[in-house]
């Protein structure tokens, strides 16, 4: 059923802007990938060229082996959700979400009857049996949202494109809607490809998330890889806080000042580089080698976490530190950090 | 829940008690505006409307009855409802097809499209009559070549269709535009991924999302096509019985000192109009919420 989707070499321009400059992506079939970046940075634009409801200037897309371009936009059989839903207002939900059966040729129409049973069907599949009989208008923005999806999952779409799906919704019903995103993909496996520009919210459902940054895709990668290995600056930056240390490269150490803080590097770039510490990196030890003194400056409490800001001579700006389950060390105090895990990039 | 619901009940009073001071500190003002909104109404609106139906009805209901039978007079509604007819239609399918392209597409020359829209409420209506006889009257631009094929234009049916169409147009489009460019074109975009053809999107998506804006576009359309005066005099020729719509009956009538007659046959404009305001008023009133509804989100 489902479909492998491969976009080759995508340039998009709008009047003398260029909303995608270059852009390949394979996407497996049955896969879940997020396309995760800042506004403005070509998501949607991306995923309606997918969908063929935009003409890119160069490059192609293909479904499985077939180019998009030999397809009419019924025969692509699409499912995409628009960022703001596009319910139909004059329609009920059991209309809305039989449209798509209905708008079939008439060959391949199935009767009324059967019809109405896949209506309910996809109701009871989205968690909303009986609401057949209401209008757009009298449902939350969550039942909305679900809606959207049960009328693109009528036509038995290849591939399920979704614009910020949770975008307009509070993040209590985001979370709950993503479990059973997750959920839903994982039984019904279409190809999905989904924006959002929640870092949070890529990194749990996707299997693999796409970074796009000023119309480029910048890496693709696992949850664990994006986030551990960031390709770039911008990843690194994009995906989480994240302290900044310049450092020097020698050997297979990076050295902050004369103080190696960093060992075991098996790229020997050597020089001048940026060293990138999320602060849960950074572990307060004892004494021992590849240690950076600093000194509490405050504590404060970010969400379950209880966080150290740490000032290092020689760094304009304090470190973050997350204490973990760690002892909090008091205001005041001289303390030793030790970087767990870091990524380095050649200074620019 | 219970600490949910106790800001919002606060906001709920607070509201209220700035109503009401701010309508307690214009009383005075607001009667004010109220009596001099009703005493310009009563007078500029009412009045005449209501003298109207009384100088119809001045000399007795047989005497109104001929007025509204009489040939002449059944010519002219007739031509009136015909040249109504078919100018109403036109404007309406043109109207719809500018609106949507209007509001669906950008292209080169929009801007240009939307002022020319405007055109004939710019332009005195006098001057849109005299424009077609200068291209199809017997001295006009095409004058020569319809006397030569022998079609009749000027003083004839076309003529008055033409002058309506170019005075009305602008009704239908004008109502569109706006709400069909607040609708935007997510919904057609759904449509067409659902895999409907263009043609099925039109009839199901685009005409239910705007009906009672071209409900009230056509209404509009309607009332000022049976009711111009201006365009339609110029090109008329006023022969009667064969081009005389209404309106020009009426002028004649009264300069022919029959008032009692003219008013007959004015009150049956009149009364389109108010038919018309009714319908919109009950419109209004009966689907306010589909209305807002379709308007909203
Ligand atoms: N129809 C258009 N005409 C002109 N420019 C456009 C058009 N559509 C998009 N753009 C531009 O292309 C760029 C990418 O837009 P796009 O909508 O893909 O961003 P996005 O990543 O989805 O952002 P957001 O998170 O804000 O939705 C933007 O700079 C936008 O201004
Ligand atoms: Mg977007």
């Amino acid at each position: 059923m489902s479909v492998s989707v491969t976009i080759e070499s995508i340039e998009k321009r709008f009047d003398a802007f260029a909303a995608l400059r270059g852009v390949s992506l394979d996407i497996q079939p049955a896969e879940l990938v997020a396309l995760l970046g800042p506004s403005g940075s070509g998501k949607t634009t991306l995923l309606r060229l997918i969908a063929g409801l935009e003409q890119a200037d160069q490059g192609r897309v293909l479904f499985g082996e077939t180019d998009m371009r030999d397809l009419s936009l019924r025969d692509r059989r699409i499912g995409f959700v628009f960022q703001h839903y596009a319910l139909f207002r004059t329609m009920t939900v059991g209309e809305n979400v039989a449209f798509g059966l209905k708008s079939r040729p008439r060959g391949q129409r199935p009767d009324d009857a059967e019809i109405r049973k896949r209506v309910g069907d996809l109701l009871e599949l989205v968690q909303l049996p009986g609401l057949d009989k209401r209008y757009p208008s009298q449902l939350s923005g969550g039942q909305r949202q679900r809606v959207a999806l049960a009328r693109a999952l009528a036509i038995e779409p290849r591939v399920l494109l979704l614009d910020e799906p949770f975008g307009a919704l509070d993040a209590r019903v985001r979370k709950d809607l993503r479990a059973w995103l997750r959920d839903l993909h994982r039984r019904t496996g279409h190809t999905t490809v989904f924006v959002t520009h929640d870092q949070e919210e890529a990194l749990e459902l996707a299997d693999r998330v796409a970074i796009l940054n000023d119309g480029r895709i910048e890496q693709v990668g696992s949850a664990d890889d994006v986030y551990d290995h960031p390709a770039t600056p911008f990843v690194c930056e994009f995906l989480g806080e994240v302290n900044k240390l310049p450092v020097k490269v020698v050997g297979s150490q990076a050295f902050f000042g004369d103080r190696p803080v960093l060992g075991g590097l098996s790229q020997n770039q050597g020089g001048q580089a940026a060293l990138y510490v999320r602060p849960q990196h950074l572990r307060i030890v004892d004494d021992l080698p590849l240690a950076l003194p600093g000194v509490v400056e405050h504590l404060r409490r970010n969400g379950p976490l209880r966080r150290a800001e740490v000032a290092v001579q020689g760094l304009a700006k304090r470190l973050d530190v997350d204490l973990a389950s760690q002892v909090a060390p008091a205001i005041g105090e001289h303390i030793r950090l030790r970087i767990t895990h870091g990524s380095l990039f050649a200074a620019a | 829940m219970s600490d949910a619901a106790l800001p919002q009940f606060r906001t709920d009073t607070a509201q209220k008690r700035d109503t009401r001071r701010v309508r307690g500190e214009g009383v005075v003002v607001q009667a004010v505006l109220i009596t001099i909104s009703l005493a310009f109404l009563a007078l500029f609106l009412l009045l005449p409307l209501v003298s109207v139906f009384v100088e119809a009805g001045a000399r007795g209901w047989t005497a109104y009855m001929a007025a509204v039978t009489e040939p002449d007079a059944v010519a002219a509604i007739h031509l009136t409802l015909l040249v109504a007819g078919i100018a109403v239609p036109f404007n309406v399918v043109v109207g719809i097809a500018a609106a949507w392209a209007i509001a669906k597409f950008a292209f080169r020359g929009k801007n240009l499209l939307i002022s020319l829209i405007d055109l004939p409420f710019s332009v005195s209506p006098v001057i849109s009559g005299l424009v077609f006889v200068l291209l199809f009257g017997a001295q006009g631009y095409f004058g020569a070549w319809l006397k030569a094929h022998d079609v009749q234009i000027i003083f004839a049916l076309p003529g008055l269709v033409l002058a309506t169409v170019f005075v009305t147009f602008p009704f239908v489009a004008r109502e569109l535009i706006p709400h069909m460019q607040s609708l935007g074109s997510a919904d057609e975009e759904a449509a067409l991924t659902l895999g409907a053809s263009g043609w099925r999107t039109f009839l199901t998506i685009t005409l239910p999302n705007v009906k009672w804006s071209l409900f009230y576009g056509v209404l509009l359309c309607n009332a000022r096509a049976m009711g111009e005066f201006g365009a339609v005099a110029v090109v008329s020729g006023k022969i009667r019985g064969l081009t005389n719509t209404m309106p020009l009956h009426v002028e004649i009538l009264y300069n022919e000192y029959m008032s009692a007659a003219a008013f007959a046959v004015a009150s049956l404009l009149a009364g389109l109009a108010l038919v018309t305001l009714a319908l919109k008023t009950l419109l209004e009133w009966h689907y306010s919420d589909s209305i807002a509804a379709s308007r909203r989100h």
